[in-house]
């Protein structure tokens, strides 16, 4: 099944190369993966989902843990947390289609940030699954472009990382 | 107090107690062997390939339990080092890596002799390191070595550019350093460790299975107090190969693709396996669906990593081996199991490890055991990889650990002369059989000049079948004697010998073996070769078929 890691690192060049690489190596695949820096300067947060079976993943968060940059890892698929993933979705859009897309979009509660004459821009905020459901509904308008950063988790409460 | 960053890794390995590096200068490494100059407590060996500073460093810590360290420049100096550093990481031996790089302001820019070595060696170092900062140079070497050597050993590599190494720096000794995310445990769970004292109470039929962990951990003594005090029969991995002597009545050899009937037998029926400091590899297990398919497997290991990898562990303990096993030593009490032992003593009986002679054809086997009976079983053995490596596995009885030193886990040909230069060093009183194969031998064999130039006296015994063996006997057995490519020629060893300066002997009758040894064993100033010719399609047995179950072997 699909698992989402949170991986805290030292924030130093390469330590992106090494987790990537022992994914490779050991034969993982990254099914999303998105980083950034913590409230701490000298420390990254990662957040990995992969699919796998139980026994691979505990390989995969041992193996994490034997990489002397990696400083934490905690396996939230269990744990009541919180996720959200951002989307830009560019839609072609005529004038016949442009009001149905903008109502689907603040159905999902999503926002136009730019609107050009064939196409609009359309940011959405939310979990994958409500961004798989909005991408879903306006692909039979022609969907030109759409970036995803990839799932972030926090748990919920006070329990911190 | 202020000096250049060279003076102060100099100084930096002093502190950590390096005595010897095995290295080869460059461009990229000018400040580095500047500084090197006039040191003397650092003795410097120079290779004439920088694979063979690698595994001299390799060979070096395995022998001594020591950090081994070596030096290459930058671009090819550096990826040369590459086999040696993977061979030293599947084994867990501790070494670390200098290298030269290219001056900051020119990395990147395909500049020459530039190699993104710290990218290269992602994959095969426990950790490393290229520096930017000049400053954070002794915080860095101080590191290197903690990692290198602590938790589970590996290789450890330090990339410096050449102008970071001449940079002034204001040098402190570096005290203590601690690391954040590495934390290895050494202690035993109690919980687990109590678990494990119960499972060995309640076992009828136990088997010890010692890896590479008990030789670097040092758990000899506690191995065989375990087994004593609960009169359990001990098996070996190919790295466990020491940690019992294996005259012991309750040793029954190696596991694994060529071991022993008796091991084999033993771990397939057993209803308890204690495995310490062993990853069951694919070469110990074979099929690993029907490996040790009877048994409760305790498995001791400091990598968490490695438990549940391979094999499935009904009590896992992480920590040390020797700390864990004294840990079980103190809570179990002493057992029998005369029936299982007597079972276990009838494989071994019936099933000893043997060969045909064959009048004055030279056997293999009967070589090793030759320089086993004329060594007094106290040399120690550094293998090349192939059938030599196996037949002096089987053949050669160790009785200490660090005693046999060979590329297990990457299986590494070339390994065995480097890196008895590297075991020599740290061992000058010892006697050091390199036991090679024509094939292996010319892997590395320019290290023939290292040896020379700094009188070491190794002997190097070829087993010389003009085959690569291993290969050829697969070929035999498993596709229909289509001899790819196995077919090697080899110089002339002893005209080879004489050119190097080293002492070279010919033998061709198995009624020379002996006097050939005992006349290697009195050359005390340089390498002496002796090139056995031996019967050229001998095969190693008993072997179990790649990903065959351990309990089905071919013995003839």
């Amino acid at each position: 099944m699909r698992h989402t890691l949170s991986v805290l690192v030292e924030n130093k060049p390469g330590v992106l190369a090494r987790v990537a690489g022992l994914f490779k190596r050991r034969g993982f695949n990254i099914e999303s993966l998105a980083v950034s820096i913590t409230q701490d300067p000298s420390t990254s947060r990662m957040t990995i989902v992969v699919d796998g079976e139980e026994q691979m993943i505990e390989q995969i968060e041992k193996q994490l843990n034997k990489l002397i940059d990696v400083i934490k890892v905690i396996d939230y698929t269990f744990s009541p947390t919180l996720e959200r993933e951002l989307a830009l979705v560019k839609v072609e859009a005529t004038p016949q289609t442009r009001r149905e897309i903008l109502d689907l979009t603040h159905i999902f509660r999503a926002t136009v940030v730019d609107v050009a004459e064939n196409s609009l821009i359309i940011e959405i905020t939310g979990d994958v699954e409500k961004i798989d459901a909005f991408i879903s509904l306006v692909t039979p308008y022609g969907i030109k472009e759409i970036v995803r950063t990839g799932k972030i988790v926090m748990a919920r409460g006070l329990q911190s990382l | 107090m202020r000096m250049i960053a060279a003076k102060a890794i100099v100084e930096c390995l002093k502190r950590e107690g390096v005595e010897v590096i095995f290295g080869y200068p460059g461009g990229a490494v000018l400040p580095l062997y500047d500084a090197l100059y006039d040191e003397k407590d650092i003795k410097h060996i120079l290779v004439r390939h920088e694979q063979g500073a690698a595994h001299a460093a390799d060979g070096y810590a395995r022998a001594t339990g020591k950090v081994g360290v070596c030096i290459a420049t930058s671009g090819p100096g550096a990826t040369n080092l590459v086999t040696g550093i993977t061979t030293a990481y599947m084994d867990s031996s501790p070494i670390v890596a200098i290298t030269g790089q290219v001056r900051r302001d020119i990395l990147g820019k395909d500049s020459f002799q530039e190699a993104d070595i710290s990218g290269i060696t992602m994959p095969i170092t426990k950790h490393n390191y290229l520096v930017k900062d000049p400053d954070m140079l002794p915080y860095i070497v101080k590191e290197a070595f903690y990692i290198a050597k602590t938790g589970r050993p590996g290789p450890v590599l330090i990339d410096l550019p050449v102008d970071v190494q001449s940079t002034e720096i204001d040098y402190q000794p570096i005290e203590k350093i601690s690391i954040r995310s590495y934390r290895p445990v050494y202690e035993g769970n109690m919980k687990q460790v109590l678990k494990a004292v119960e499972a060995i109470k309640n076992a009828e039929k136990p088997v010890i299975l010692v890896g590479g962990g008990c030789i670097i951990s040092g758990a000899s003594e506690e191995v065989v107090a375990l087994a004593e005090k609960c009169q359990i029969p001990v098996v070996h991995s190919l790295m466990g190969k020491g940690t019992i002597p294996e005259e012991h009545p309750l040793s029954l050899g190696l596991l694994g693709m060529h071991g022993t009937v008796a091991a084999n037998l033993a771990v397939s029926e057993c209803d308890l396996l204690i495995a310490v400091g062993a990853r069951f590899s694919d070469r110990s297990t074979g099929k690993v669906s029907t490996f040790a398919r009877m048994a409760h497997v305790i498995h001791i290991d400091i990598d968490p990593a490695e438990i549940g990898k391979n094999v499935r562990a009904h009590i896992p303990i992480v920590g040390d081996a020797k700390r864990v096993l004294r840990q079980i030593l103190e809570n179990v009490e002493p057992k029998k199991h005369p029936l299982w032992l007597e079972r276990v003593q009838e494989w071994k009986e019936r099933h000893p490890l043997r060969y045909k002679e064959e009048g004055e054809i030279i056997k293999p086997q009967k070589v090793v055991e030759t320089i086993w009976r004329l060594t007094n079983g106290e040399a120690i053995i550094v293998t090349e990889v192939g059938q030599n490596q196996m037949w002096a596995a089987q053949f050669y009885k160790t009785k200490y650990p660090r005693q046999f030193i060979t590329s297990g886990g990457l299986g590494t040909m070339g390994f065995g002369l480097p890196a008895s230069i590297g075991v020599q060093i740290g061992r000058p009183d010892a006697i050091v059989f390199d036991i090679a194969g024509d094939g292996s031998i010319q892997m590395n064999i320019q290290e023939l000049a290292t040896a020379v130039q700094q009188r070491l006296p190794i002997k190097i015994a070829i087993l010389n079948n003009g085959f690569l063996g291993m290969v050829r006997q697969w070929q035999e057995l498993f596709w229909q004697r289509r001899y790819s490519n196995v077919q090697i020629t080899a110089p002339d060893f002893v005209k080879l010998a004489d050119a190097y300066g080293c002492v070279g002997i010919r033998v061709e009758k198995s009624s020379e073996i002996e006097n050939a040894i005992k006349k290697s064993l009195e050359v005390k100033d340089r390498p002496c070769i002796i090139d056995f010719r031996i019967a050229p399609e001998e095969k190693v047995l008993p072997m179990v078929p790649a990903g065959g179950s351990i309990d089905n072997m071919l013995v003839d």
